[in-house]
């Protein structure tokens, strides 16, 4: 059960929560995109590797959607974008790292915990894809909540995405067409939200999602 | 014979560790020096300094106690004690059943307590400035080290070093994310413990952001050379640990002979100044950072500890 397979699964997938703990732990909006774009390129080995271990070809082409539109369009296009607003050099005052790291390893003990009980049945290597699935999940919506940056918003939603495509190659047999279309609609809202970031903009002269609350009067 | 073997052995560890650590300390300031373009002070120079420091007048202020005395030869003790426990290039070793790394820890954190009590004792604020930002990195770097221990001791089934060294040698290992996470974790906080760049300057006197040597600074003649010589033997420590749990190639077994043990020897020199050379360069190629940071910089320690545990409970449970 412990072979090489499994542990070039566990190393992969076990990188795949680094790079996000490393999503969570920058503050720096550049920097945070290249994270992004490592954490699509972990993800699109991972697929591989269960490509090659479940010798099911469908999944390569999973990996090459991860690696050509997550570790390279979007990354590059959020890039522009932040140039383009004039905030490439900013730094968010997140909670406090401190604080997040700790709750980040509290959803990653919760997420290992559910999953290790609620999956005896499966095998090995399903159970331990999805309990960092799940993981890499929570951690997608930790980094949106935890930010108030429109675009760190947007590529926390983006690391989510990625846990799901993860939890999807595990459970063996997703359909190729499911996974087209799950691609296609990211990219498509990634899209509309480029399209708002800037309506934001116009509007508010200001990216910061603390505008918006003021504007519908919640905060005064 | 085998009892004698080991007890041969252990005191050659002893006297090797000893001779060792002020070379390792010029090694790296000379090649500091080097990447810097400079000529750097030869790699000699730490061990004439300590003979200059051991021939000098013990200057003691009025208003230190008899602990202030005392406290060089229990910081000193209580390093060589740990550096001699861990095991450098054989693990046959007399009190390797002793060699925990609990213990080792809870040697050095008495040797650090110490410390810190010497720099409060004169009532100088120098020395309570760096007493105070001292126990705070402690107060850091030591769960991370401990749980890093706990991650390591999971996988290899025993806190004692020498089985630990043992288990890393063999195949048993495989590929493990843990590991890796647990290096890192480990490097980090040998990095704030020894005072090295981004957390402390070795190389600054008189600075407000110093931490070891503001709580030094009272010290002068045999007493300060006992205080240098055990911060280059913690140096050698760490460095000796990080070679023993994660790059375990080459140290002979117990009961092994002389051929092996002089293999042990120069694989274990090798990797002294591998570890050297990758510190000065890492150290030249970073910046200090601000007081303020080092919780940061630690916390990730810590947190990869952590992270390196659950990854390990997960793929243990399966």
């Amino acid at each position: 059960m412990h072979g090489l397979e499994f542990d070039v699964a566990h190393l992969l997938a076990g990188t795949l929560v680094l790079a996000s703990f490393m999503m969570l732990y920058q503050d720096r909006l550049t920097a945070l995109l290249n994270v992004y774009a490592l954490h699509a390129l972990v993800l699109a080995l991972s697929v591989a590797w269960q490509a090659f271990i479940q010798d099911a070809p469908h999944l390569y082409v999973t990996a090459f959607i991860a690696l050509v539109f997550k570790a390279t369009i979007i990354p590059v296009a959020l890039h522009r974008i932040i140039v383009r607003l004039g905030i490439h050099r900013e730094i968010e005052t997140a909670v406090g790292v401190g604080l997040t790291m700790m709750a980040g390893i509290g959803l990653v003990a919760l997420s290992m915990v559910v999953m290790l009980r609620v999956t005896p049945g499966a095998d090995a290597l399903a159970r331990e894809d999805l309990a960092f699935a799940l993981s890499v999940v929570l951690l997608g919506l930790l980094i949106m909540v935890t930010r108030r940056n429109a675009v760190s918003q947007v590529v926390g939603f983006m690391s989510l995405e990625n846990g799901l495509v993860l939890a999807a190659t595990g459970a063996k047999g997703m359909p190729l067409v499911v996974e087209i279309s799950v691609a296609f609609s990211v990219l498509i809202a990634f899209i509309v939200i480029g399209i708002f970031l800037f309506r934001i903009r116009e509007r508010f002269d200001s990216v910061d999602i603390q505008a918006l609350d003021r504007f519908r009067g919640e905060r005064r | 014979m085998s009892m004698i073997n080991d007890l041969i052995s252990q005191g050659a560890q002893m006297l090797l560790v000893l001779m060792l650590a002020p070379l390792l300390t010029g090694f790296v300031r000379k090649i500091k020096a080097r990447l810097l373009r400079r000529q750097g002070p030869p790699l000699l120079q730490p061990y004439r300094d300590l003979i200059r420091l051991m021939r000098k007048d013990v200057v003691l202020a009025e208003n230190a106690s008899w602990l202030f005395r005392v406290i060089p030869y229990i910081i000193f003790a209580g390093t060589w004690v740990a550096a001699s426990l861990v095991p450098t290039f054989g693990s046959g070793l007399l009190f390797s059943w002793s060699a925990d790394l609990i213990a080792i820890i809870a040697l050095l954190g008495s040797a650090r307590f110490f410390l810190a009590l010497a720099g409060l004792d004169v009532g100088t604020a120098f020395g309570g400035i760096g007493s105070s930002r001292e126990v705070m990195i402690a107060s850091l770097a030591e769960p991370a080290i401990l749980i890093m221990v706990f991650s390591v001791a999971m996988i290899a089934g025993s806190t004692q070093l020498s089985t630990i060294a043992e288990f890393m040698g063999s195949s048993a290992v495989g590929l493990r994310v843990s590991l890796g996470l647990a290096l890192v974790a480990l490097t980090i906080v040998a990095i704030a413990e020894n005072g090295r760049i981004p957390v402390d300057n070795p190389a600054t006197h008189l600075e407000l952001t110093m931490v070891h040597e503001a709580m030094v600074l009272e010290y002068s003649g045999r007493h300060l050379a006992l205080i240098d010589l055990s911060s280059q033997l913690k140096l050698l420590l760490y460095i000796s640990m990080i070679a023993c749990i994660f790059m375990p190639w080459g140290a002979a077994a117990p009961e092994a002979g002389v051929r092996s043990l002089a293999f042990g020897a120069l694989t274990y020199i090798v990797k002294l100044s591998a570890c050297g050379v990758a510190l000065a360069v890492f150290e030249t190629a970073i910046a200090k950072m601000r007081v303020f940071r080092i919780p940061e910089f630690l916390g990730a320690a810590l947190m990869l500890a952590l992270l390196a545990t659950l990854l390990r409970f997960v793929s243990g449970s399966l």
